[in-house]
């Protein structure tokens, strides 16, 4: 048996709560990202692109790629390695610029 | 020691959208053609512009008639390429804020209508038929459905292929250092850095360096930089269908002032984000980020399309209109020094007058009478200094 | 520094980002009496080398995924006198989109947290840049799809969200991040089949007395070296990942011998089944609130464009410096004394000799790493037509190559205005040395970014107003 990352650091984190992604309720550990959080669900992709309509997630973990933008609490283009997931925190899997709803 | 090439017809300095325009009805024309840029392809006041072709925004004159002209130029040139240019004849929809403002277009209109401008007045409540986001507190407002848009870089590009597909040279990278002359005063051909090209005509569409060609050239041309930002936002969908501004813009474009000044022209794009232009002053080259300018620019946005407000920028454009005192550029063959011919100065109309402006050179170059009476585009019109 | 008594009360020094470098200069500069700012997009301090789980978890040792974790709690607890006694006012969640100069001082324009909530201007007599680096990554087939990350995002989602893309992870790239981040996957749970590394390592070998004279950096190559070997991680050197297989997520590479080159050589590729890839090639300065505002720059040996620093770590706009990484990657401990050097040259105070010879020493072994991790021009090898360059904007090579061969693009900013690559929202930034090559245009220019994040439009709409103190 492997360890696991917080065993490695002897992590004893607060009580988990859920944050809601797509509808169905994700642990989140407190402190965690957004992106995290549904790493640890083993959750990749929430986001298809513009043109090709293809998954992405996480790519550069650090805020300069925006591969991991998603829709968070009703707000698109929000960066989930950046923001915290938030108990009550929801999150929906981005379709290209994530503004249909602006459309004339 | 340079570099020597067979004998040309013309060289065309500058590889900008007007330069590319040159040399494409050159080229069309059976001329031997070629263009030589100090930078990139479209890397001047080109690379940076929105890509107006407007008639909207012109009185009666020479610079209108030239607009009307490249408008049905631009057109034809759609035929084939418009999809590679992202041409969009969108038209253009100017708004007024106040009753007075709207009897101001009203006028304008009735003047432009005269010379052949489509123009039709949009009351206050017909307005979000046209523009759903626009902003419910407008007065009124005016549809110009000729005025269109092209993405500035493309066109440049895909009519500098049109001139290679028929002969013309593209020689980027490369600066001229100087106009070689006969005793007499007629254009011989330039030198690069790296070598000699020889012709009996040089087109001078440098834009913003215009001035500084005709000086190797020999002639006084006072072509000054006009500086301006476009703000440009993330990706979106379809939210704005027209290109759209205020009327104050007239005004702007118009005013010789050398401060700042901001009226929000306003269009989506075939790729996504959302262009805010303009502002306008004369700082010379200084290429630093104006916080003024990009304050008024989003805060005039966000008063017309308050659904802007929501939206995000991502970056800037900025460049360097090239303007002549006048407001009218220099096009045609200069009388003083046989063989030179201008295209610069269009200001930040040089995307729309782009074919036009083309057109009427190779004609001159041709030997054929021009389109359009060139005498208000005279270069010599400016005494020196 | 004197601040101008005319002025609206203003900092003498604002420190841009708070990872090695800029923490150990902001504690510096405020031993030398300095009132700073210290600022960064995060949350927390650290910056990416030091990037910690936030006190939510509980983290009992983060030091385990560390190297020199007590330089950090130094710094930090530095940090934090100054703050008790007001000389340093950290302000964390500051993301910095732009620098004005104003008069005889600066203007550091900031948004506000993650989501951009505000705006806030914060004014400083003098600027000190620290904002680090992000990966250079180099595109082939594959490398858009879920699982596939970079390698310092693994490091980064591990070390501060204790989280893991997948169960069995290849390394591949070039640089030693590659082993750092093997090291921390594997000693964290992970299995990591390969760490595939496009260099034979020789150009370390070239000149043995630069090394000898840095042991530390041959402690922590060492450190990697031994986790690898107890968890039996086979490292493949001149190798790289030419494709990433997979329709949804990444399911395994194909792995290929390179030349010299870099070129793959047909015929050596051999498959490894995975769920997650890791790749970075090196890592690129952050420079574009520098550059803006007209800095010189210089390309270091690993091709990456660096600011241009004189001894005292000033750049060339008069009251810039700039410390770490964005003067040519070098690592933590040369941040710091970078740091250190241009907090003194700030306050107008000598530097201990000793300081500026270790420098001196930890800058020469950057310029040979660097020079050793230099991409060969055989990577474009490995690309198909349809492989996409730019991720934000899904712009393919064919498309790139159509501007260059049939369009008359030959630089990297024609090719973005006729293809959109690089005008996607993370601005050039994961393509940016990919297109410079296709391009053909040789040693990339420096950056032109007016703003180094995306700015939310009503916050440039609304009036300027100073800061909170942190």
């Amino acid at each position: 048996m492997r360890r696991t990352p917080a065993e490695l650091v002897g992590a004893e984190p607060g009580p988990a709560h859920h944050i809601d992604f797509d509808g169905r309720p994700v642990p989140a550990l407190p402190g965690q990202s957004i992106a995290a959080a549904l790493w640890a669900d083993g959750v990749l992709a929430w986001r298809t692109t513009r043109v090709g309509g293809r998954p992405r997630g996480v790519f550069c973990g650090i805020g300069a790629c925006f591969d991991c933008l998603a829709t968070v609490n009703g707000r698109p283009n929000q960066r989930t390695c950046l923001l915290p997931a938030e108990p009550g925190t929801t999150v929906t899997t981005q379709e290209g610029h994530g503004r249909a709803d602006l459309a004339i | 020691m340079l570099k020597t090439e067979p004998p040309l017809d013309v060289v065309v300095v500058g590889a900008g959208v007007v330069g590319a325009a040159c040399a494409y009805y050159a080229a069309r024309a059976g001329l031997a053609v070629t263009v030589v840029d100090r930078g990139p392809v479209a890397g001047g006041t080109t690379g940076a512009g929105e890509g107006n072709l407007l008639v909207s925004d012109k009185e009666p004159g020479p610079e209108l008639d030239l607009a009307l002209l490249s408008l049905r130029l631009w057109r034809e040139l759609a035929d084939d390429l418009g999809a590679a240019m992202e041409y969009e004849p969108k038209g253009g929809v100017v708004v007024s804020s106040t009753p007075a403002g709207q009897e101001a277009l009203r006028a304008f209109a009735a003047q432009q209508a005269a010379v052949g401008v489509v123009a039709e007045e949009i009351p206050a409540e017909r307005l979000q038929e046209l523009e759903p986001h626009l902003s419910p507190r407008m007065a009124g407002g005016f549809h110009y459905p000729q005025d269109a848009q092209v993405q500035p870089a493309l066109a440049a590009a895909h009519l500098l292929r049109e001139a290679r597909r028929l002969g013309a040279k593209l020689i980027t990278g490369e600066t001229v250092r100087a106009v070689r002359r006969r005793p007499d005063g007629a254009v011989l051909g330039v030198e690069t850095d790296r070598r000699r090209l020889d012709a009996p005509a040089v087109v001078n569409a440098a834009g913003t360096w215009g001035g500084e060609l005709a000086g190797l050239a020999g002639v006084h041309l006072p072509v000054l930089p006009r500086r301006g930002f476009v703000l440009v936002t993330e990706p979106l969908p379809r939210i704005i269908r027209h290109k759209v501004y205020a009327a104050d813009y007239v005004a702007d474009v118009a005013s010789g002032s050398a401060g700042l000044q901001t009226s929000a022209v306003i269009e989506g794009t075939p790729g996504g984000p959302v262009l805010i232009g303009a502002s306008r002053e004369r700082v010379g080259f200084d290429r630093t980020l104006s916080q003024e300018a990009l304050h008024r620019l989003a805060a005039q946005a966000a008063e017309l399309f308050p659904v802007l407000a929501d939206v995000t920028v991502m970056r800037v454009y900025r460049g360097f209109r090239p303007y002549l005192p006048d407001h009218l550029p220099a096009i045609g063959a200069d009388p003083r020094v046989p063989g030179l011919y201008h295209a610069c100065g269009h200001e930040g109309a040089g995307i729309g007058l782009a074919p036009a402006t083309g057109l009427l050179i190779a004609e001159q170059l041709t030997g054929k009478q021009p389109e359009l009476d060139l005498v208000p585009f005279r270069a010599d019109r400016f005494p020196a200094a | 520094m004197p601040t101008s008594p005319s002025d609206v009360p203003r900092y003498d020094l604002a420190v841009i980002g708070a990872g090695p470098a800029g923490l150990a200069a902001a504690v510096t500069a405020a031993d030398l009496g300095l009132r700073c700012a210290l600022l960064d997009a995060g949350r927390q301090t650290g910056g990416q080398y030091y990037r910690h789980p936030a006190p939510g978890l509980g983290a009992a040792r983060p030091d385990r995924l560390h190297h020199g974790w007590s330089a950090y709690t130094g710094l930090a607890d530095r940090l934090a006198a100054h703050e008790r006694a007001g000389r340093v006012g950290f302000l964390g969640g500051h993301q910095v989109w732009a620098l004005e100069r104003t008069g005889d001082g600066y203007a550091v324009h900031v948004t506000l947290g993650p989501e951009a909530a505000d705006r806030a201007t914060v004014p400083a007599a003098a600027v000190l840049l620290a904002t680090g680096a992000y990966e250079r990554q180099l595109p082939f087939p594959g490398w858009t799809l879920p699982g596939v990350v970079t390698a310092g995002g693994a490091q980064a989602m591990l070390k501060a969200g204790l989280v893991l893309p997948g169960r069995r992870i290849v390394v591949a790239g070039s640089g030693p991040l590659l082993l750092a981040a093997a090291s921390s996957l594997v000693t964290a749970g992970a299995e990591v089949p390969a760490v595939v590394e496009a260099t034979a390592y020789l150009g370390y070998a070239r000149r043995p007395g630069v090394l000898a004279a840095v042991p530390a950096k041959l402690v922590e190559g060492a450190g990697h070296g031994s986790a690898l070997l107890r968890h039996r991680v086979r490292l493949r050197l001149r190798s790289a990942v030419v494709e990433a297989h997979g329709t949804d997520r990444v399911t395994a590479v194909t792995v290929a011998r390179l030349d010299a080159d870099w070129r793959p050589v047909p015929g050596t590729e051999r498959r490894i089944d995975c769920d997650a890839l890791a790749v970075g090639h090196g890592l690129l300065p952050q420079i574009e609130l520098a550059t803006e505002l007209g800095a010189a720059t210089r390309t270091g040996p690993d091709g990456a464009v660096a600011l241009q620093v004189d001894a005292r770590m000033l750049t060339t706009v008069p009251g810039l410096w700039s410390a770490g990484e964005t003067n040519g990657v070098g690592g933590a401990d040369l941040a710091i004394a970078e740091g250190e050097l241009a907090a003194h040259a700030v306050a107008d105070r000598a530097p201990r000799p000793a300081l500026v010879r270790r420098r001196a020493r930890l800058r020469a072994f950057a310029e040979l790493m660097a020079a050793a991790h230099r991409p060969g021009p055989g990577w474009t090898g490995w690309l198909r037509p349809d492989t996409d360059v730019c991720r934000c904007e899904e712009v393919p090579v064919a498309r790139i190559r159509e501007a260059v061969e049939e369009l008359g693009a030959g630089d990297p900013r024609t090719v973005k205005l006729l293809t959109r690559a690089g005008m996607g929202w993370c601005q050039g930034r994961m393509c940016g040395p990919a297109v410079a090559w296709l391009a053909g245009s040789g040693e990339p220019g420096p950056d032109r970014r007016p703003f180094a994040c995306p700015v939310p439009l009503s916050q440039l709409a609304a009036e300027q107003r100073a800061a909170a103190e942190g």
